[in-house]
Parts: C-alpha cells; structure tokens; sequence
C-alpha cells in the first residue's frame, strides 16, 4: 500500500522517510517487524530503539511542545505512524504510553500531572502499563474489585489486577480502583497512577500460549500513591478509562494493517508455492482471506480520512476491530493448512516461526480490548440503538 | 502497490446528490410502488423514468455533456445506485446506464455515442446489453450469436437471454460475432426478425428477457471483431454500480432488521435486547460496513481510472462484485429471520430484498465466478 497524503506534509513525510533510512541500521535493521503490542520479544534491543527515536524527536509528534512533544498535527501523526509501518521498525516497547496512557493524560490530566509525567515518557526514562482487568472480571471491566482508601495525603492500594500488559517492565502503573467502597459497577471508581518500585506492589510474569512473557498479574497490599495522582476527577474514573478506548481505536490501524498486508502476501505465496497440489477449497479461501484485507485497507483509510476531515468516524470505525481480529485469526488458520505438516514442527525450546507465532497471539485478538462478543454488544447497544440487555 | 489518496469521504455536492435521490424515491418509489410495478410485465413506471431523466438528470449523470448529459463521474454514479437499492426502485436503470450507456461510451465510436446517447440521457431511451445465451456465461466464449453483413449494414443472429430488462429496452446492445471477433451491435426495438419474450423472474423487481434474433438488422458500434475489452470494461462498471445498489439494499434490510428488534416483544422484552439477535444485528453491520468499502474501493478505483490514474479496475470490481453479492444475501436472510415467521409472509417487504440480493448474485457474474477471477489474477 502506497498512501498519498498531500503536499502539505511532503516535506514531513520526506523527513520522516530519511530518518528512518538512517537511522534503522545494524542491530536495529536485524530486528525489523520484530515485537507486537503486546509482547517482550526481544525486549532489549526494542527499548534501545525507543531511546533513538526519542532522541531523534520522534516520540510524541502530535504531543504538545511543553511536555516534550513535537506539537504538530493528527496529520503528521498519522504520517509519522504510516512511514514507521511502512520501514518496518521493530515494535515500541513504549507502545502503550505513547498510544494511550500518554494521550489520556494530554487530554485529562492535571498540569502538574502532565508536567511530570509527559516529558520522561518521551524520553523513555519510565515505562508504563495499564492495570484495568482483575482476576474472574476480563472485559467485565466495571467489576472492579481493587480499592484504594485515603490515608492522610496518600491513597492505600489493596487488589489484584492481570493481564498487565508488559506489567513487569512498568515503572508504573495507571490502575482503576475503587475509591467508594459503597459503590457499584462504574461508579465509584477512580484512575490512579502507582509506582510499582515500592514493597506493596508485586508483578508476576504470566507466559502466554505461545510462550511468551506478555502480561503480567500485580498484587497491591497497602500501596500507596500520592492522594493528587488521580486522573480526573475522584470517582469518574470509569470516565478517564473509556476515554482511553477511544483512543486505542484509532491509533493503532495503519501498523496493523501493513502487517496484515504483509501476511496475506505471505499467505498468497505459500499458496503459489504449492502450485497444481493447492486444494481448490483452499484457493478460494486464500481469496477470500486476502479480499478480507483489502476491505479493512479500505475501511481504514474511511476512519482516517474522517479523523483529518474533522468529523467522528462513522460505523465502519465500530466494526473495524471485530473484523480485523476475526479475519486475522482465520488467516492463521489458513496459513497453518497450507504450511502441511512442516508447519507443525517448532525450533527446540518451543522457538516459534513467525507464521506460528502469528497464528498462536492471533488467538488474543478476539479477547483482548474488549472480546468479540462485548464488540458485538457495544456495536449491537450504541451504533445500531438496540435496546439494552436487563442488567441485575 | 495501489496508490491511495486520502479523500475517501464525499464532498457536500455529492451528500446534496444523496439527498435529492433519497427524497425523490422515498415519494415515488415506496414498497407500494414497488409492488404495483413488480406485477406488472414491463415492470417499470415509464412516466416515472422519463421524470428521471428530465427533472433529476439521473440517466444523464456520466454522460459527457456534449452527448446531452451532465458529466459526472461514478462516484455519483455509485451514490444513485446505492439509494436505487434501499427502495428497490423498479426501473431499468442497471440495463440503460451501466450496461448500455457504459458500453456505448466505451465503444469510442463518436457517431454512435451522438445519436444514441442523448435519448438515454433525456430519459427517452430504455436500453440494455444483451451478452448472456442459453449458459450464461459472462465470458467472451460464451458470444455464439453472429452477426454478418448485409446489404451495406449488418444483420445479427441468435438468442440473447437473461437479458435485464430486455422485453422493453427501446434500445438493445448485442454482442455477436463476425470472423474478426466479438463486435458489438446497436437493434432497435421494432426491428423486424426480432422476438422478445419476457421471462417470469424470481426477483420480480427486476425483469428479464429472452432475445430472438433471426437476420435482425442492426448498427456496428466501434470496430468490428473489438468489443471483448470494451464489454469486459463495461461488465467491470457495471459490477461496481451493481455492488452500490446491493449495499443499499443490504443497509435497507439491516435497518429494517434493527428497527424490528426494538419493538418486538417476546418474553418480556424486546428481541433486540437478547444477545443472540442483537449479535447478529452487529454482525449484520459489519457486513454492511464491510461491503461499503468494497464498494467505495471500486468506485475509487474506476474514479482513478476516468482520471488516468494507475488502477486496478477489473480487480477492484471483482472484489466488489464477489463480497456484495455474498454480503447482501446474508444480511437480506438475517432480515427475514429476524422478523421470524412475518418474515416469512408475501405481505412484508423481507423477501422482496431476499430475492433481489438472489438475483443480483448472478446477474453480472456469481461470487464464485469474480474469486475464480481474483484466484487467477493473484497467480494462483
């Protein structure tokens, strides 16, 4: 996929490209494509490049230029994103703060918060992850049961959180507690920033499927924050968390479609490669799969061209991750058919190649930021107006 | 690599267009209308076409103004189509303006473009293509009918079915072919050797017919023997608008699904309301937003192309043609199943977008046959 985005940003783009070039030399070219948003694979070398770009000035290009950023537009941004894709730079390990805690707090946070906390994101000096799920709750996010209680100018943290995504890299932690311990549900809860260096916060890795370290489980007894690092107000946290959400809907489309792209591209030649032996029930699904990507190619570009023309996106942007998450894990499938026997053999030590690898994480897509099912009700509630299911 | 410029939004002139087609058809094509004319053999209303064609300029919009049209492009094309859908307007609009019309412009016969196109822009001329025989096949070898010169013009013989429209096109487009090849033939109506017998269709909203022609005189169009690429070009236009009038087809059905789900009650509370339904609801929209890019891909792509931009066309349209056609269909059943045993009944409108979403599936190529035709382009 070629993007044309404008004479506006030639020049930006340009930039961008050469940077790139330049810069995504030696150990940092070994590992193009390498890492996901949700995983550790070679952690190291993916933080060092963080720190690169950072000093380059390519942290933060739509953040404001008082807390570290660049403070130019959605326009550069999306740029910046598409030719980062495009260059197949290893994944940012500073992933999450940069897509979503750091926006969040652009848009909620307290000036001394933002003043704090921005700057040192952009210079990868703290890594952040996010503590919304809890045991037994998964996309049940509103059961909150971790509480945080006042204690003189501090707040006393006592749960458990999981699936911390990259948890036990986190210097810390923006957590949704419950700071009423009389409420229900979304109400009642409270967005709080905890430092994990401190003996009341404990992470362990969880290895995933496919073996690797991708999330962790936090447990708080008697941490303490600061009774001013909440973000917004005390008890409209449920607020501050779905404003993240809307967030991660749209930053995340151009990155995941060229590699989706690159896939079925991969896909069309494994499927090439088997010649007059291709069954022809796998051929057609190969087209279809391959139909499935240029269609969410087209609804992205939809979203995107919404965003820049200053409008909310419509229902096509309500859709997307349903239908990307559901083609990609049949795209999995599909490759594994076609790979035969072969590709039911791993390296030792379960090393996974990236066909097995993609297909076994694929398998998250469908859970992950809300499941399938909870898409299909938030699509079925708030896009179509269906009326809500009775609630106890 | 496809290049993409983002402008993937309509500008306010083309929402006005939207707008004023909405408004026209919503008085003059409601499922009253659509029944009315749905019984009838001609199957269309053609004080209401010659409206068309005079007061909105419909059947003129992508025709070149000095052929009496008003030069827009098929992105305003696509807009028309798409609304057409929602209402199952009963007209033979595909057959005039993306078959015959299309055809006609691709030809690159001036002569024949200024005699012919005006009656179809000022909603004078119904006209049609008549390219499928008895096996229907959309491909050039499926062109057995022939044409030979006679006198100092050319006579055509054979039989033309499946033909849209073709018991009241006053102008048909035959595809026959001499011994230099597939050349396309402009028949009158009254021309003598010819017999056209409308076919009862599954579909009623959209008639069909059987051609005879036995030594019909008729008008070379184009070059002799050169038609396949103007026909498959045309095919390809044709398979985008089709796609936008199958996504309003499917958005109409999906509407209609969801507005049932809100006030039906059974066990105490609205079906919408159970997940069961309203998953299928949501899964019904991702059909339906899902089958709009594919539309807006090919609409884009044939923009691109009218621009002399680099585009894929004939990809683009298979790809729109394969995943409307599939899309619709689900989306029209989920719509009858919804409504549960009223969906099933004559009286509401459900099946009438069940059969159209049917036909439509076959009427320019199966699904099957447009992936057959991605399998090979991808080299597969």
């Amino acid at each position: 996929m070629e993007l044309d985005f404008g004479p506006e940003v030639a020049d930006f783009r340009e930039e961008a490209r050469t940077w790139l070039d330049e810069h995504l030399v030696g150990e940092f070219a070994e590992h193009r494509g390498v890492g996901g948003p949700t995983d550790a694979e070679a952690w190291d070398v993916r933080l060092a490049w963080d720190r690169e770009l950072a000093a380059g000035g390519w942290l933060g290009v739509s953040w404001p230029e008082e807390y570290g950023g660049r403070g130019l537009g959605l326009l550069e941004d999306i740029v910046f994103t598409y030719e980062y894709a495009r260059a197949r730079a290893p994944y940012r390990a500073t992933g999450n703060a940069l897509d979503l805690f750091g926006p969040m707090l652009v848009a909620l946070g307290s000036e001394a918060q933002k003043r704090r906390f921005l700057p040192r994101i952009l210079t990868v000096e703290e890594l952040w992850a996010q503590g919304f799920s809890e045991p037994g709750a998964g996309s049940d996010l509103a059961s909150v049961r971790t509480r945080a209680e006042p204690d003189g100018g501090d707040w006393v943290i006592n749960g458990q959180k999981t699936w911390t995504t990259m948890g036990q890299a986190a210097d810390w932690l923006y957590v949704l507690v419950r700071t009423d311990p009389d409420s229900r549900r979304h109400r009642g809860l409270s967005m709080l920033l905890v430092p994990t260096d401190q003996p009341g916060v404990e992470v362990r890795t969880i290895r995933n499927l496919a073996g690797q370290d991708e999330f962790a489980e936090v447990f708080f007894t008697d941490a303490r924050t600061r009774a001013d690092l909440v973000v917004g107000e005390v008890g409209q946290g449920w607020r501050t968390a779905m404003g993240t959400f809307g967030i991660e809907r749209g930053s995340t489309l151009l990155p995941q479609q060229l590699t989706f792209e690159r896939e079925a591209e991969t896909l069309v030649q494994a499927a090439r490669a088997r010649g007059d032996e291709l069954e022809p029930e796998l051929r057609h699904r190969v087209v279809q799969e391959w139909m499935a990507i240029r269609i969410m190619r087209t609804t992205n570009l939809r979203t995107i061209g919404e965003l820049l023309a200053g409008r909310a996106p419509g229902a096509q942007a309500s859709i997307a991750k349903l239908y990307a998450s559901t083609g990609h894990v049949r795209m999995g499938h599909l490759a594994s058919e076609i790979a035969g026997p072969a590709g039911q053999i791993t390296g030792a030590g379960y090393t996974l190649d990236a066909r097995q690898r993609t297909f076994l994480v694929s398998l998250a897509e469908t859970i992950y930021g809300g499941a399938s099912q909870i898409q299909r009700n938030i699509i079925g509630e708030q896009v179509l107006g269906l009326p809500r299911e009775p609630r106890p | 690599m496809a290049h993409h410029t983002l402008t993937g939004t309509f500008g306010e002139e083309q929402e006005e267009l939207r707008q004023v087609v909405r408004s026209f058809l919503s008085r003059h094509s409601t499922e009253a209308d659509v029944r009315g004319l749905m019984a009838t053999t001609a199957g269309y209303d053609p004080a209401l076409w010659r409206r068309m064609g005079s007061e909105l300029g419909l059947q003129g919009l992508a025709i070149p103004e000095q052929y009496g049209g008003s030069g827009f492009g098929c992105i305003e094309l696509g807009i028309v189509f798409e609304e057409m859908g929602r209402t199952l307007l009963c007209a033979p609009y595909l057959a005039t303006v993306a078959l015959a019309a299309e055809a006609l412009l691709r030809s690159g016969d001036g002569a024949a473009c200024e005699d012919l196109l005006p009656g179809i822009a000022a909603g004078e001329t119904v006209a049609t293509l008549a390219l499928t025989e008895e096996g229907g096949r959309w491909d050039e070898r499926g062109v057995t009918a022939r044409a030979e010169r006679a006198g100092g013009g050319w006579v055509v013989t054979g039989t033309k079915t499946y033909v849209p429209d073709g018991h009241t096109a006053d102008l048909v487009l035959v595809a026959a072919r001499t011994r230099a090849g597939v050349g396309l033939f402009a028949v009158e109506a009254g021309a003598r050797g010819l017999d056209r017998t409308p076919l009862p269709t599954l579909d009623q909203t959209r008639k069909q017919a059987r051609l005879d022609f036995r030594a019909v005189p008729a008008r070379l169009v184009g070059v002799e023997g050169a038609a396949w690429p103007v026909i498959e070009r045309t095919l390809a236009t044709a398979a985008v608008l089709l796609a936008a009038e199958q996504l309003g087809g499917a958005a109409r059905a999906l509407e209609l699904a969801v507005e049932y789900a809100g006030i039906r009650v059974q066990y105490g509370r609205p079906i919408g309301s159970f997940q069961a339904i309203k998953h299928l609801c949501a899964d019904m929209l991702t059909e339906v937003e899902s089958a709009r890019s594919a539309v807006y891909e090919g609409l884009w792509a044939l923009a691109d192309d009218a621009a002399g931009r680099s585009a894929d066309v004939a990809v683009a349209a298979a790809l729109a043609q394969a995943y409307c056609s599939d899309a619709y269909t689900r989306v029209a059943g989920d719509c009858v199943q919804i409504h549960g045993g009223i969906g099933f009944t004559w009286e509401h409108s459900a099946h009438l977008y069940v059969k159209r979403a049917k036909s439509s599936e076959v009427l320019l190529g199966t699904a099957s046959y447009h992936r057959e035709r991605l399998a090979v382009r991808l080299g597969l």
